[in-house]
């Protein structure tokens, strides 16, 4: 890296003595490049074996990479952490602000350790660090009206981020979300309950500064290069358009629709739900993440009357793409826009991860039809398919946690089934919440072998529909590897923290001269050996923390429901997963 | 030719226009941008873009105790960074916060109006017109 580069600088931040340093750590950043890479090193220097997720000794790290503020799409925040959710190794990334509020403030990355006693947000503005007292905003019913009041308090509008949680993070449950910029999120794996253990309620970051560069001349012209990809390209013009919604109807029309708990994998009320549908009728307005001139986020405007007074309206606004859309609306049988955005509004202002939400919601609808459960347990809520209020009912509890079932559901679908059983439709993998892919056995021995249990790590869907095309799967072993190489090379990306939006434009060659301006000089080979490295280092943490691919949970329901490759193969999966552990282990 | 702020209802907000700005003075990152985009409070209500719109009687100019800022043709300032003592009257001056501010030299920054980040705005928010 280029020596007067601010990437380099580390800014720990002690929680329970209200401390804070700032580290120069070029080793890690020349050895690792950033993103994922750093971020991975360090987890396993600051998390304890055996760290309690929601205890003091848990750490959150979040890191951004060279590319950040000076190429277009290098605009995630990569955060690790170790999960609540699943025990295990903790990883999400989101955009937003986020990551070029990082770059900007003068960080590569940033590492929070303890825990207050009371409530904080931290303010970080440039090389000053504040700890504000949160107590006022601990229990505000709405993660968006705590946006509200931190932008009214504090200054560089336009440079900022600003991550806070709900009241799910507070409440910890397990797979709460810490949301920035009202519409991004870190999602998955519980970042949220890891933010409320800490009595911390929100993050601003802001800055503004050069970065350094090698060689202006070319730097203007890689920029162009990239940027006229990256505007000029039908794939990101699609993510613009309808944007991920889009996939709704191809995805139903293929058969891999994960419906009603995945009882099917067609949703006759797809179009209902679907990417043009909610153009059509409720899109409002797209936004995009800074230094990304795609402009992928959707954001419905939803007009309700208050009805207690004769033209009282109010025009709410929340973003929609295909994974919530699958989560709330195909798996629970919601087939009604309305609905569908009245469930999203309510998750999107508490906090939750979408995704693990309408997952465990699933469960509890077929669990309660088979009568695992009864309406004692759920405190007098018929649960069925398409009935949004009832849903909006339980998430509700799911917060208050007034009773063991709902203690159980707040820690998700794979803990719930272990008390009460259903566990051959509990939809997790992994111990995290299926995505909306039922295509063919790699979307699910993607989401098993990899390392965050998420369609993000490898794309498995995406090959099964290739298969599906090429009426040609393959070999398990032959599927395997190739999860694992898509897994490797996006190590790269998140490590870059490249939008995997951009994955097509981001190609290695391309990498490579984005990289040289920074002063990363690498042979192709050697990028490739540091993305196996980090995919190792990342199960390095996983086996450390008692992960096992032989202890991994195959629910029974992905075998019975046929996808658009046929009925899957249980032996087919364990040889996939044989295949891995051998090329782990080498 | 001005610059001009043609639409900011088809603004998303991805602030290309500030990295574009702050690339055609040779540097990366965003400390030398003449150009900035917010949010009209909560990114649902849309962007304030905020850029300096070449005023025929430009109030920045008349304020500068030292001549650093002059009317320049076609609107907007000429500025002539040997002349100026870095007083911030300008930036006090212009009621559309368009005089950006440099901390590390203490003197504002002046957009030129080349017109460089229309050229990076995706969505037609900007223009360079006569």
């Amino acid at each position: 890296m280029l020596q007067d580069d601010t990437l380099a600088n580390v800014l720990y931040i002690d929680l329970s003595k209200k401390h804070f340093w700032i580290e120069k750590r070029q080793d890690l950043f020349d050895k690792f490049i950033g993103g994922v890479g750093v971020a991975t090193q360090l987890l396993h220097e600051e998390c304890p074996k055996g760290a309690d997720p929601l205890g003091p000794e848990n750490p959150i790290i979040f890191a951004v990479g060279p590319l950040t503020g000076l190429f277009p799409l290098a605009s995630k925040t990569v955060a690790m952490f170790k999960s609540p959710h699943t025990g295990n190794l903790g990883e999400s990334h989101c955009g937003g602000r986020s990551a070029i509020a990082i770059r900007m403030a003068g960080y590569g990355a940033i590492v929070i350790k303890g825990a207050s006693n009371t409530p904080l947000y931290l303010a970080i503005h440039n090389n000053r660090i504040y700890f504000r007292d949160a107590s006022s905003l601990w229990g505000i019913g709405s993660c968006i009206t705590v946006g509200r009041i931190i932008r009214e308090n504090e200054p560089a509008a336009g440079l900022r981020t600003i991550m806070r949680i709900g009241t799910a993070g507070e409440k910890l449950v397990s797979y709460a979300c810490v949301t920035t910029e009202t519409y991004r999120h870190f999602g998955r794996l519980g970042l949220g309950a890891v933010f409320g253990s800490k009595k911390l309620k929100a993050i601003v970051i802001s800055g503004k500064r050069s970065l350094p560069i090698s060689d202006t001349k070319l730097y203007q012209k890689v920029y162009d290069e990239i940027y006229q990809a990256a505007t000029g390209s039908p794939v990101m013009k699609k993510y613009h358009g309808l944007g991920t919604a889009e996939n709704i109807l191809p995805l139903n029309e293929f058969g891999g629709l994960p419906t009603r708990n995945l009882e099917k994998a067609k949703f006759e009320g797809a179009l209902d739900i679907s990417g043009e549908t909610f153009a059509e009728q409720y899109l409002g307005r797209r936004l995009a993440c800074s230094h990304c001139p795609v402009g992928c986020i959707h954001i419905a405007a939803l007009r309700e009357p208050y009805g207690d007074e004769l033209y009282f309206y109010k025009t709410s606004m929340f973003s929609y793409d295909f994974e919530p859309i699958y989560a709330l609306g195909s798996m629970l049988g919601v087939s009604e826009p309305k609905g569908f955005l009245k469930l999203m509004e309510q998750i999107e202002v508490l906090g939750l991860d979408v995704m693990s939400t309408g997952v465990v919601l699933a469960w509890a609808t077929e669990a309660q039809q088979k009568g695992i459960i009864s309406k004692k347990e759920t405190m007098g809520i018929k649960l069925s398919w398409g009935d949004h209020t009832a849903y909006m009912d339980t998430v509700s509890l799911i917060i208050k946690q007034p009773n063991e079932f709902f203690e159980a559901l707040s820690c998700g679908v794979e803990h719930a089934a272990s008390l009460y059983g259903g566990q051959d439709y509990a939809l997790a993998f992994g111990g995290n919440e299926m995505p909306g892919y039922h295509t063919g056995p790699g979307a699910h021995i993607g989401v098993l072998i990899g390392a965050r249990h998420s369609h993000l790590d490898n794309a498995g869907y995406s090959i099964d529909q290739k298969a599906k095309i090429k009426e040609n799967l393959g070999s398990a072993e032959e599927l395997a590897e190739s999860l694992l190489a898509e897994e490797r090379w996006r190590q790269i990306l998140a490590s870059l923290v490249i939008c995997f939006f951009a994955r097509g434009i981001y190609q290695p060659d391309v990498v490579l001269k984005a990289l040289h301006l920074t002063g990363f000089d690498v042979t192709p080979e050697a990028l490739l050996g540091i993305g196996e490295e980090i995919h190792k280092e990342k199960y390095r943490f996983k086996t450390r923390e008692g992960f096992s691919l032989d202890k991994l949970r195959l629910p029974k329901r992905i075998l019975e429901t046929p996808s658009p490759l046929g009925k899957l193969d249980e032996k087919f999966i364990h040889r996939a997963i044989e295949y891995v552990k051998k090329s782990l282990s080498k | 030719m001005k610059l001009s702020v043609v639409d900011t209802e088809r603004c998303v907000g991805c602030q290309s226009c500030m990295f574009a700005c702050s690339r055609r003075q040779g540097e990366a990152g965003i400390a030398r941008t003449c150009i900035g985009v917010r949010s009209a409070g909560g990114m649902e209500r849309g962007f304030v873009v905020i850029v300096c719109r070449a005023c025929n009687d430009p109030p920045c100019a008349k304020v500068c105790p030292t001549g650093t800022l002059k009317p320049r043709r076609g609107g907007g300032v000429r500025f002539d960074i040997t002349k100026c003592t870095g007083c911030g009257h300008c930036r006090d001056a212009c009621p559309i916060g368009c005089v950006f501010w440099d901390d590390e030299i203490n003197k504002p920054m002046i957009c030129i109006h080349c017109g460089y980040c229309a050229q990076f705005c995706p969505y037609g928010v900007l223009k360079l017109e006569r």
